[in-house]
């Protein structure tokens, strides 16, 4: 036991490997990321680097806004600057033009007039005239260059003495500058010398030196506290030569005519004037001095924007001097807020937009997960699937395993001695057993082609035993039922046909199965013929219509009777005589034909035959009807209770179906009956291998009843064919008569002309009809004519029926009326049997198993076998199996030693041939074998001696190989080195039969 | 007394039987062998039983020999030998040791030496336990042909 549990084990381990082994694969090959997917992981860094980013680029665009601004500003307080630099320059020189006009006027009229056109009277009218010319200037004052020698007389001459700027009387000096003309806004001045003055005598001096108007620094001045800026000018006495040197100008110079600027009015008027004055800040400064700037206008430490700032340079003429202005803005520059929210917009739009990107990727990830989720999934269930039918069909396997044995036990136990209680709880028990094993059987089967394991076989098979099988098999429930159970093939349907006999039985078996559970009355008929052949019956059937049915013949004695196999309306009316007939008939004239011509059918290499099985049974409720072919499903939960069954054999015969290359479908009435049809394809058996098997597959029909004459008495035409069709099967002519007056005056008339063409040796009467007709006196006509002394003439009388009652029986027997009862469901053998016993006809052959084994035993009783095989236990059994055949064996145990014993000539009928030895194998044998043949032959064939022991004028041994795997391909190897056939090993009797009689004729 | 004695060994041989081919011990094809035997081979299956018990020891010895050889390569040769075991048993009906026999050569054809060496404790195993009770099996029927023929010796 514990062996056997490793054991399964193992096998277990080895089946959840494979599953696995499938399940990685499949994940393996589905898996493929996409780029997202593959970075997952750097999402929120491409998150965080895209935010980044996007906060660079907005500061980037910020500060390029900025400097645009910024830029923009310079360029308009540069221009600003610049106006008032200008400006100021100008009102200056404007200015500066006028005083050297006054200075030319003094020199003019003072001193070339004489005496002098100009007093100070004059001067002082005609300067304060001529004022509005010089806005800048507070005022004008003209003082006389005095040398000391002169200082007497022109004191005198005046009548004041020279004062300093201090007003007291001016010390002694080299020369004197004293204000002797003034405008009346700075008389004050008058007297008083310039040259006492330290910053005025400096511009004097340098004004007689370079003659021209020259400026002080800035200072304050005398009368307004404004800053200002002196203007000296000199007044020449007389015309100076073209290029004066600074000694002839110092010597020509008569005085110095001088005015005051004041320039912080000056520059507050003309900022008044111009707009934006608010806007920026304005400094002069004297810049003379380059390290101590001078400040002229404008305070010294004004905040303001210091950051920027403009200078502008100014000239006022005097070259000695340099001014220069600075412009800034009053107020510091404001932030730009245009482009703050410019680059706060853009970033804020560039972040949600990144976020959406980034919120898209994690959604398209997440439902990546979820899509490989789900196809792991997926690939787990199917495996699981997988793995749920492996498992059902292990599982059966392994319960069916112990099941035999439990049968086994039981048969076991049935044949020893038991009581009667005893007899009957084992006899449950085994039924029950089988149920069992059938139930287990289905389910495997159904998980099987679940798993897709199986396979169907292609072996010729003869379709019509088959369907008298699975009759015989519900006979009995039939018959105690009384329902009726027919079978009819069609001619044109072949004899052998290939395909997979075994399953085609279980389609029928499930199907009539079906019908004989749910069917109390009428009948079950199991119709098979070509799929072609239904569009001629379709078509005639119209034309039946078009007819009206005028061909009778046939009473109807009940109006509610149907013209189907036993007068209950059937739920789908295909297979009521109306059409039925035609093919019969269809069928006769195509069968006389067919005799000299090929069918064009028959061409082709396969056939689809149309088989439907139909009943009168209960019919499947309309709800119930479409999901009839799903397994465990039956019509309603009562059905199970009342029938019984599991529901899964429709699903199985569909399944079965379709692995033939057909389709199942139904008709079906509640309370009239259902009516299965599906198609399968099957190959055309070729004609050699049709001779070959035919007769090891089918069984067999004696042909002793070949040529007789039957007459079919039955008003049902449906019955009435498909009786006339198990007599054909025979060799066997039937006519059919409706009634037993008609057979019997066709017997009658041909009785007394003694012998002519149709001569019924048998009568075979329905049962109701015969009760039908039992009283009208045609049993005494009958009787009379049997009595008639033509007793060696007198047909069989048989009587079919479905039931019957041991008390009819007697009664039959007793009045003579019939020989024999052939008990429904017909089929050919039993048929056969039943006519044996009435004529008397000897059977020559055993039925059932013993006439193989007798055949087997004929065939190969007194040959000589050779038997090739290595093993020597093989060698053995091989040996006592043909030995018990009667056959003689003599045994090689290498290909070597067979090669010696076949050397021509030898006596050996057949040899038997292992595949898999050492040193030369059945095939390398075979070959030697059939080389050496063919160089015989030729050398016989040359010589033209025919000896006498060589048969059929040539060498060729039959070899047939013994294999333990009989797979096709080693079968055809097999073929192609020569050997005749191939035997599985170790032997079974039918598989050995049917190689054998290939060779040897009976 | 003597028949109550037949009956019993009919039960054991039945009993023996059923057991092994519950336990898949041994398969139709014994049955096959049985039915083989006959007047003119009485002893048929005995016979048959004996050359196969020879020829697996035989054949069970080359193998441990070849397994317990140091430099062990010859795989091919093993294979030969598992085949001819494996012929002979389904030629007997032995199916278990058929079915170790076809797990052992697949262990061969992989080079599994470690595979090879379980699976031929396991058919060392599977076949003394086989021969244990086909011995067994034998005993029983040599005392029913005993018991058969004390109880009618008229008919012999």
């Amino acid at each position: 036991m514990g062996l056997k549990l490793q054991q399964s084990q193992h096998q277990h381990q080895h089946q959840h490997h494979s599953v696995a082994v499938k399940v990685n694969e499949q994940t393996g090959t589905k898996r493929g990321y996409t780029f997202i997917q593959a970075n997952r992981a750097w999402l929120p860094k491409f998150l965080l680097l895209w935010v980044m980013v996007m906060a660079f680029l907005s500061t980037w665009i910020y500060k390029k806004m900025d400097a645009d601004i910024k830029v923009r500003r310079k360029e308009v307080l540069s221009s600003m600057c610049d106006e008032r630099a200008r400006m100021l320059q100008d009102q200056f020189s404007v200015s500066v033009n006028h005083v050297h006009a006054l200075a030319i006027l003094i020199s003019t009229f003072h001193y070339y007039k004489n005496p002098s056109a100009i007093d100070q009277e004059t001067f002082a009218e005609y300067t304060a005239r001529t004022a509005f010319e010089r806005p800048l200037l507070s005022g004008v004052a003209y003082a006389e260059r005095v040398v000391h020698s002169e200082r007497g007389e022109f004191e005198k001459q005046h009548g004041w003495t020279i004062k300093t700027m201090q007003r007291e009387p001016s010390p002694v000096r080299d020369e004197y500058a004293p204000v002797i003309l003034s405008q009346e806004t700075v008389s004050y001045i008058e007297s008083l010398d310039m040259m006492s003055g330290e910053e005025d005598r400096e511009n004097i001096l340098r004004a007689r030196a370079t003659g021209k108007a020259v400026l002080t620094s800035p200072f304050r001045l005398l009368g307004s506290h404004h800053l200002g800026v002196v203007l000296t000018f000199p007044v020449y006495k007389s015309k100076l030569p073209t290029r004066p040197t600074v000694e002839e100008r110092i010597e020509a110079t008569a005085g110095y005519l001088g005015g005051a600027f004041d320039v912080e009015s000056l520059v507050e008027n003309l900022l008044g004037q111009l707009a934006g004055k608010q806007a920026i800040l304005v400094n002069v400064y004297d810049i003379t001095n380059s390290s101590d700037h001078l400040i002229m206008y404008g305070h010294q430490n004004q905040d303001g924007d210091l950051a920027l700032l403009y200078e502008s340079k100014l000239d006022f003429g005097d070259p000695f001097r340099k001014h220069t202005m600075i412009c800034r803005y009053q107020q510091k520059a404001p932030t730009s807020w245009t482009a703050l929210t410019t680059a706060f917009l853009f970033f804020v739009i560039c972040l949600l937009v990144g976020y959406i990107l980034y919120g898209a990727a994690i959604h398209i990830v997440k439902v990546e997960d979820d899509f490989h989720e789900m196809q792991e999934l997926k690939v787990r269930a199917e495996a699981a699937d997988v793995a749920k039918s492996q498992f059902l069909a292990t599982v059966s396997h392994e319960i069916r395993t112990p099941m035999n044995g439990i049968l086994g036990m039981l048969a076991l136990l049935l044949d020893t001695d038991l009581s009667s209680t005893q007899r009957d709880y084992a006899q449950t028990a085994q039924v029950c057993g089988k149920a069992l094993i059938a139930l287990i059987n289905e389910v495997l089967d159904r998980a099987k082609i679940e798993a897709g394991k199986l396979e169907m076989e292609t072996v010729p098979f003869d379709l019509r035993s088959i369907l008298d099988d699975v009759l015989s098999l519900f006979s009995e429930k039939s018959r105690n039922k009384g329902v009726e159970l027919a079978v009819f093939v069609s001619d044109k349907v072949p004899e052998m046909v290939m395909g997979d006999p075994g399953r085609f039985r279980q389609i029928i078996t499930n199907l009539v199965g079906n019908s004989v559970k749910f069917t109390e009355r009428g009948h079950i008929f199991v119709k098979v013929h070509l799929a072609e052949n239904t569009k001629p019956v379709v078509d005639a059937k119209v034309e039946t219509c078009l007819n009206g049915g005028s061909d009778g013949g046939v009473p109807i004695s009940d109006a509610h009777q149907f013209k189907t196999l036993s007068g209950y309306e059937a739920a789908d009316e295909r297979n009521s005589w109306d059409s039925f007939k035609h093919l019969v008939s269809y069928e006769e004239s195509r069968y006389d034909a067919s005799i000299n011509m090929t069918v064009p059918g028959e061409t082709s290499q396969s056939v689809t035959l149309m088989v439907s099985v139909e009943d009168t049974g209960i019919g499947i409720p309309l709800i119930a009807q479409d999901r009839v072919f799903m397994p465990f499903m039956q019509a309603d939960s009562s059905t199970s209770r009342n029938y019984g069954g599991t529901g899964i054999g429709l699903s199985i015969t569909k399944c079965l179906v379709e692995l033939m290359g057909g389709h199942i479908s139904f008709v079906s009435r509640p309370q009239v009956g259902s009516t299965f049809t599906f198609t399968a394809d099957f190959g055309r058996c070729k004609k050699a291998s049709f001779n070959d098997t035919k007769k090891s597959n089918t069984e067999d029909l004696p042909s002793s009843f070949r040529g007789l004459k039957a007459i079919v008495v039955d008003r049902k035409p449906v019955r009435a064919a498909v009786t006339r069709y198990h007599l054909k099967r025979l060799g066997m002519l039937a006519e059919v008569a409706g009634s037993v007056k008609i057979a019997a005056s066709a017997c009658g008339k041909n009785g007394s002309s003694c012998g002519s063409k149709i001569q019924p040796d048998i009568i075979l009467v329905e049962k109701d009809l015969w009760l039908s007709v039992e009283d009208g006196g045609l049993s005494l006509r009958m009787l009379d004519w049997k009595q008639n002394g033509q007793a060696f003439k007198l047909p069989k009388m048989v009587l079919l029926a479905t039931n019957i009652t041991n008390v009819e029986l007697e009664k039959a027997k007793a009045a003579g009326f019939v020989d024999t009862v052939i008990m429904k469901p017909m089929r050919a053998s039993m048929v056969a049997a039943c006519l044996q016993q009435v004529l008397g006809i000897g059977n020559k052959k055993q039925a059932g198993k013993d006439v193989q084994n007798g055949s087997l035993r004929s065939l190969l009783c007194g040959k000589k076998i050779l038997v090739v095989d290595d093993n020597m236990v093989n060698r053995r059994v091989a040996a006592g199996a043909l030995k018990k055949f009667g056959a003689a064996v003599e045994c090689a145990e290498s290909g070597k030693v067979a090669l010696k014993l076949l050397q021509i000539p030898h006596s050996f009928d057949a040899c038997f041939m292992d595949i898999q030895m050492p040193e030369m194998d059945g095939f390398e044998a075979t070959r030697q074998i059939r080389m050496m043949e063919s160089q015989a032959n030729e050398q016989m064939n040359g010589s033209g001696i025919d000896k006498g022991f060589a048969r059929k004028g040539e060498w060729h041994v039959p070899i047939l190989a013994m294999t333990a795997d009989v797979i096709h391909a080693t079968y055809d190897e097999c073929l192609k080195c020569g050997m005749d056939g191939y035997v599985s090993k170790p032997f079974e009797e039918e598989n050995l039969y049917q190689a054998v009689t290939k060779f040897f004729k009976v | 007394m003597l028949g109550l004695a037949a009956d019993r060994l009919r039960a054991d041989t039945n009993r023996l039987l059923a057991f092994l081919f519950h336990q898949g011990i041994l398969d139709e094809q014994f049955l096959q062998l049985q039915q083989l035997e006959d007047e003119t081979s009485p002893n048929f299956v005995s016979e048959v039983v004996n050359i196969y018990f020879h020829e697996s020891e035989k054949l069970l010895r080359n193998l441990r020999s070849l397994l317990m050889d140091k430099e062990f390569s010859d795989y091919n040769k093993m294979g030969i030998h598992l085949n001819q075991f494996m012929g002979s048993s389904s030629s007997i009906g032995a199916k278990r040791i058929r079915n170790v026999c076809v797990a052992f050569r697949a262990a061969s054809e992989q080079n599994n030496r470690a595979g090879c060496l379980r699976a031929l404790e396991l058919l060392e195993h599977e076949y003394c336990f086989l021969k244990n009770k086909l011995h067994e099996l034998f005993q029983i029927q040599q005392q029913r042909a005993l018991a058969a023929a004390v109880r009618y010796p008229m008919q012999n």
